[in-house]
C-alpha cells in the first residue's frame, strides 16, 4: 500500500471510482437498449456492437491521433450496426431475438477480425476531468478523476427521459412500443420509428465501447468488454425502462464490478475471481427477485416480447 | 364541432378466406340518427364496422358521407373524415396517462409538447361532460368501466361527429351504461354527432335508438325504424323463424355433499396485493353458487387460482375432501371444467385450430390417443366436428385457428370442451358476456342441465340479472371478501346492490 494511508475507507472510495469508471458502458448501452426496446424491439446485438465501437474508435484514435474522431466513428459504427438490426427485423418471419443473437456474434467476431492489427500499439486516450482538486487526499483525487463520456452519459439519460416525455418524437416512440394499432391509427410508420430508434440505440452502444478501449482499460483486446452488452438488457428490466433508473442501476452494476479490485487495493486477495463474478451474480439475483410468473413486469412496453 | 352527417354503406362484401363474413350489405344511417346494428355472434357486425373504419380493406363497397362518396383506406383518413370508432377492445394504451393517450391521439402535435396547456385543455374539455376520468392516472390502472368511458371520451375529445362503437356497454354496469348512452342520445338530439352502436341489449336499443339494422350470416336483413318494433320482432330478424329455445328448469333438489370447499384462501394479484382475503365458501353438489360484484373486486383472480393460473397466498381449496392444488391430473380426477372470463387469452391458444383447443383437455386419453404419447388427429378433428355441430360454433372447419372466430364463437367453442366431459365441478366466470341473446339462453340452459345432473357450479358474474336468474345461492364479494351470502329464493335485490357497492 502506498500513500497516506485511509484503511478500509478505501474500500468505499475505490467502489464510488469504480461505479464511475465502470458504469459508464452500462450507462451507454443500458440507454441505447432502453430506447430501443420503448419502440417495441430488442437488440440482443449491442454486445457486437460494444466491442465494434471499441475497436473502430481504437483503430480511428491510432491512425487520427484524435481520440474524440474514434468516438464519432463508434458512434457511426453503431448507428449503423442498429440499422442492421432494424432492417433484418422488418423483414417477414424474422425473429428480433434471433436477428440480436446473430448480430452479436458476428460483432464480436467482426471487431477481432478487424482489431487484430490494433491490439499491440498504443492510442491516445480520452483525458479525464479532474474534479478532485478540492481534496488533499490522493485517493479522493484519483477517485475523482472523472471521463468526459460518463458526464456525457449522466446528460444523456436526463435528455431521453425528457424527450420521451416532452417530445412529439418520443411520444411516438412510445406509442410504437405499446401498440402499433394505436401508432397506425394516428399515421405514424411503425417500422420507421423502429428503424430509428434502433440504429440511434446502436450509436449509443457505440459510444459505450469507444470508452472501454480509450478510458478504461484502454487499450484494444479482445477481452475487452466481458458481457456488458448483454448484462445491459437486463439491466434495462430491473430499470423499468426508465432511463433515469438505467443510470441508477448502471451506476450499481458499476460498483459491483469494483467490488473485487477495491478490495484488492487494500490487501484482500481471497476471493478476487469470486467477487469479480459479483455483477453477474447481482444480475441474475436482480432478475429473480424482479420477475415472477406471477406479477407483471410494471412499465414494459407492451408490444415487447409478443413473438411475431 | 361540424354537425352529424349521414353515412352510406353501399354493397359491401368481405370475405376471409372463403367465408363471406359480409355478402353485399347496404345500410344508410341518417345525420344525427342513434342507429343500432343488431345481430348473432358472428354475423359480420365488427367487419362491416371495420370495413368503414378502413381498419379491414372490404372486398368491394362504396362510402358516402353526406352523399359524396369518400375513400376510406386507412383509419387515419377516416379520423380526417370525422370518423371515429370505439373498438370491441380497449385501445387506450395501458402505460400511458390519460392525458398522454388523449392528447397523443390528435396526431397534430408540436415538436414539443405543453403538458401544462395540455392538461388545461383536457380539464376545461371534463368540465362540459356528465362523465369523466382521472386525467394523470395510467390507464392500466383505470378500471374496465372507466376505461371504456376514457374509449368513449376521448372520440368527444378529438370532436369526431360520427361515432361508431363496438358493444359500449358490454363492460359497464347499467347504471354507468346510462349515464354514457345519455349523453350521447343528448349530443345526437343536438345534431351535433351521429351514432352507430352495435349492441346485444334490446333494452338499449328500445331506449335510446331510433333505427335499427340487423346481420345475420353476413346478410342484411332489413332496417327498420325502432318505433316500428318489438323485442320478439327484433329477435326473430336476428335469427329468423326458430324455436330452438330449449327452457330447462330448475328441478327441485336437495344441495348433496360439499364439493368444492374454499378455506380461507387469499389470492394475491398482478402487484402483489391481496386481491382475495381469507375466503370461505362451500358449493354443494347440484347447486349454483353466484358470486356477485362489481368487477375488479377480486373475482378474477379467485377464478385464475380455481383454473391453476395463481397461486394461492394463504389457505387452501378441498376438492371432494382432498387438497386441490388446480393441477392437470387434479382436474381430470374430480372432473372439474373451467370456463374463464376473456375465453381466448384465458382458455385457448389462439394460433392452434379449433380442433386443437377443443381437445386441450382430452388429447392425451382416449379417443385422442391410445397410450398418451402419439396424437389421433382423425378422432380428434371428429370429437371436434361433433361438438362444432352440438354448441353451433361458427368456424370455417375445425382446422381454422380458433384467433378468427368471432368472441361468441371461442366461447361456445371453450363451452363445448368444458361442458362435453360431465363434470363434477363447473366453474364459470361471465358465460354470456357479448353474447346474443339466444347463444345467451343456450348457455344457461346448459349450466342448469349440468345443476340438474349434480354438478356443483360455481358462477361469478358482474350481470346482476344472471346471477338472480341461475344462482341457488347468492354471494357478494366486495374488496376481496364475501360482503353478503343468501339464498336466491329469499335474495333481497336492494341488499346485495348495497353489498356490491360497499356499504
Ligand atoms: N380477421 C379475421 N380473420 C378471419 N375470419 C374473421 C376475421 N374477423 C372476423 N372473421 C369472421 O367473420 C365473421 C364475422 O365476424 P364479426 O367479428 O364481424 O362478428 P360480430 O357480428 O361482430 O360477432 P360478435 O357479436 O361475436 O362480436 C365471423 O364468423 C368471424 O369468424
Ligand atoms: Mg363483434
Amino acid at each position: 500500500m502506498d500513500g497516506s494511508d485511509i484503511g478500509f475507507w478505501g474500500v468505499p472510495l475505490a467502489m464510488l471510482a469504480g461505479a464511475i469508471r465502470v458504469s459508464t458502458p452500462f450507462i451507454f448501452v443500458s440507454l441505447g437498449e432502453c430506447l430501443t426496446e420503448r419502440s417495441g424491439r430488442i437488440n440482443l446485438g449491442l454486445e457486437g456492437t460494444l466491442m465494434m465501437g471499441a475497436m473502430s474508435a481504437y483503430g480511428t484514435a491510432l491512425l487520427s491521433g484524435s481520440p474524440w474522431l474514434g468516438v464519432l466513428v463508434a458512434a457511426g459504427v453503431g448507428l449503423m450496426l442498429g440499422t442492421l438490426h432494424a432492417v433484418l427485423c422488418q423483414l417477414p418471419k424474422v425473429n428480433d431475438i434471433a436477428t440480436g443473437i446473430g448480430l452479436m456474434l458476428f460483432g464480436t467476431g467482426l471487431a477481432f477480425f478487424l482489431g487484430k492489427p490494433y491490439i499491440q500499439p498504443k492510442a491516445p486516450n480520452l483525458g479525464a476531468l479532474d474534479l478532485g482538486g478540492w481534496s488533499s487526499i490522493p485517493q479522493v483525487q484519483q477517485a475523482l478523476q472523472v471521463n468526459p463520456l460518463f458526464i456525457f452519459g449522466i446528460l444523456l439519460a436526463f435528455a431521453l427521459a425528457w424527450a420521451l416525455k416532452n417530445t412529439r418524437w418520443g411520444l411516438i416512440v412510445r406509442l410504437a412500443g405499446e401498440s402499433v394499432d394505436a401508432a397506425l391509427a394516428i399515421g405514424a410508420s411503425v417500422a420507421r420509428v423502429r428503424l430509428l430508434a434502433t440504429a440511434v440505440g446502436g450509436a449509443f452502444a457505440g459510444i459505450g465501447g469507444a470508452f472501454l478501449s480509450l478510458y478504461y482499460p484502454g487499450s484494444w483486446n479482445e477481452g475487452l468488454s466481458s458481457g456488458q452488452g448483454l448484462m445491459a438488457v437486463a439491466l434495462v428490466i430491473f430499470a423499468r425502462w426508465d432511463p433515469i433508473r438505467c443510470l441508477w442501476a448502471s451506476l450499481l452494476f458499476g460498483a459491483a464490478g469494483a467490488i473485487s479490485p477495491a478490495l484488492q487495493s487494500v490487501g484482500v486477495t481471497q476471493g478476487y475471481y469470486l467477487f469479480s463474478a459479483a455483477p453477474y451474480v447481482l444480475t441474475l439475483a436482480l432478475m429473480i427477485a424482479t420477475c415472477s410468473p406471477a406479477r407483471s413486469v410494471r412499465g414494459a412496453p407492451g408490444e415487447l416480447g409478443a413473438v411475431k | 364541432m361540424t354537425a352529424a352527417p349521414s353515412l352510406e354503406l353501399i354493397g359491401f362484401t368481405k370475405r376471409f378466406g372463403a367465408m363471406a363474413a359480409l355478402d353485399d350489405v347496404t345500410v344508410k344511417i341518417k345525420a344525427g340518427a342513434f342507429h343500432a346494428l343488431l345481430g348473432e355472434n358472428g354475423a359480420g357486425k365488427s367487419t362491416l364496422v371495420k370495413c368503414a373504419m378502413g381498419y379491414y380493406a372490404a372486398d368491394q363497397g362504396q362510402i358516402l358521407l353526406n352523399d359524396h362518396e369518400v375513400e376510406i383506406a386507412h383509419p387515419r383518413q377516416a379520423h380526417e373524415l370525422g370518423l371515429g370508432m370505439v373498438y370491441q377492445h380497449f385501445t387506450l394504451v395501458p402505460n400511458m396517462t390519460v392525458l398522454e393517450n388523449f392528447v397523443l391521439s390528435r396526431g397534430d402535435l408540436p415538436a414539443v409538447i405543453d403538458w401544462a396547456a395540455e392538461r388545461r385543455a383536457l380539464k376545461s374539455f371534463f368540465e362540459t361532460t356528465p362523465f369523466t376520468v382521472p386525467i394523470d392516472t395510467p390507464v392500466a390502472d383505470l378500471a374496465a368501466g372507466q376505461k371504456q368511458k376514457g374509449e368513449i371520451l376521448r372520440q368527444l375529445y378529438l370532436k369526431r361527429n360520427l361515432l361508431i362503437l363496438d358493444e359500449p356497454t358490454s363492460v359497464l354496469t347499467p347504471d354507468e351504461a346510462d349515464e354514457v348512452l345519455t349523453t350521447l342520445k343528448k349530443l345526437t338530439n343536438d345534431g351535433k354527432i351521429t351514432i352507430v352502436t352495435i349492441t346485444h341489449k334490446f333494452r338499449e336499443v328500445n331506449t335510446y335508438c331510433d333505427a335499427v339494422t340487423v346481420l345475420r350470416r353476413g346478410q342484411l336483413i332489413g332496417t327498420r325504424p325502432t318505433s316500428e318494433l318489438d323485442n320478439d320482432m327484433m329477435a326473430e330478424m336476428m335469427v329468423g323463424r326458430r324455436e330452438t329455445r330449449t327452457v330447462v328448469e330448475r328441478e327441485a333438489r336437495a344441495p348433496g355433499k360439499a364439493v368444492l370447499k374454499l378455506e380461507g384462501l387469499s389470492v394475491a394479484d398482478n402487484v402483489g396485493q391481496l386481491a382475495v382475503e381469507d375466503l370461505k365458501l362451500d358449493i354443494r353438489a347440484g347447486e349454483i353458487v353466484g358470486i356477485a360484484g362489481v368487477s375488479g373486486n377480486g373475482q378474477r383472480e379467485l377464478v385464475e387460482a380455481l383454473a391453476g393460473q395463481r397461486d394461492a397466498e394463504a389457505g387452501r381449496m378441498l376438492v371432494h375432501g382432498e387438497v386441490y392444488t388446480a393441477t392437470r391430473p387434479e382436474m381430470v380426477r374430480h372432473r372439474i371444467a373451467c370456463l374463464p372470463e376473456e375465453p381466448l387469452r384465458n382458455a385457448c391458444v389462439a394460433d392452434m385450430s379449433v380442433a386443437e383447443n377443443i381437445a386441450l383437455r382430452s388429447f392425451d386419453q382416449p379417443p385422442s390417443s391410445s397410450t398418451g404419447v402419439w396424437l389421433k388427429r382423425g378422432p380428434m378433428r371428429e370429437t371436434a366436428r361433433k361438438l362444432i355441430e352440438a354448441y353451433k360454433v361458427k368456424t370455417p372447419g375445425p382446422d381454422a385457428a380458433i384467433r378468427g372466430l368471432s368472441g361468441g364463437n371461442v366461447q361456445r367453442a371453450v363451452l363445448a370442451r368444458e361442458l362435453s366431459s360431465e363434470g363434477d365441478l363447473l366453474i364459470v366466470a361471465n358465460p354470456c358476456f357479448g353474447l346474443d341473446f339466444a347463444a345467451v339462453a343456450e348457455i344457461r340452459a346448459r349450466i342448469f342441465q349440468a345443476r340438474n345432473r349434480g354438478a356443483a357450479v360455481l358462477l361469478v358474474s358482474e350481470d346482476l340479472d344472471e346471477i338472480l336468474q341461475l344462482s341457488d345461492r347468492i354471494v357478494v364479494m366486495f374488496d376481496g371478501k364475501l360482503a353478503l351470502e343468501t339464498d336466491a329464493a329469499s335474495a333481497d335485490v336492494g341488499a346485495i346492490g348495497r353489498a356490491m357497492a360497499g356499504h
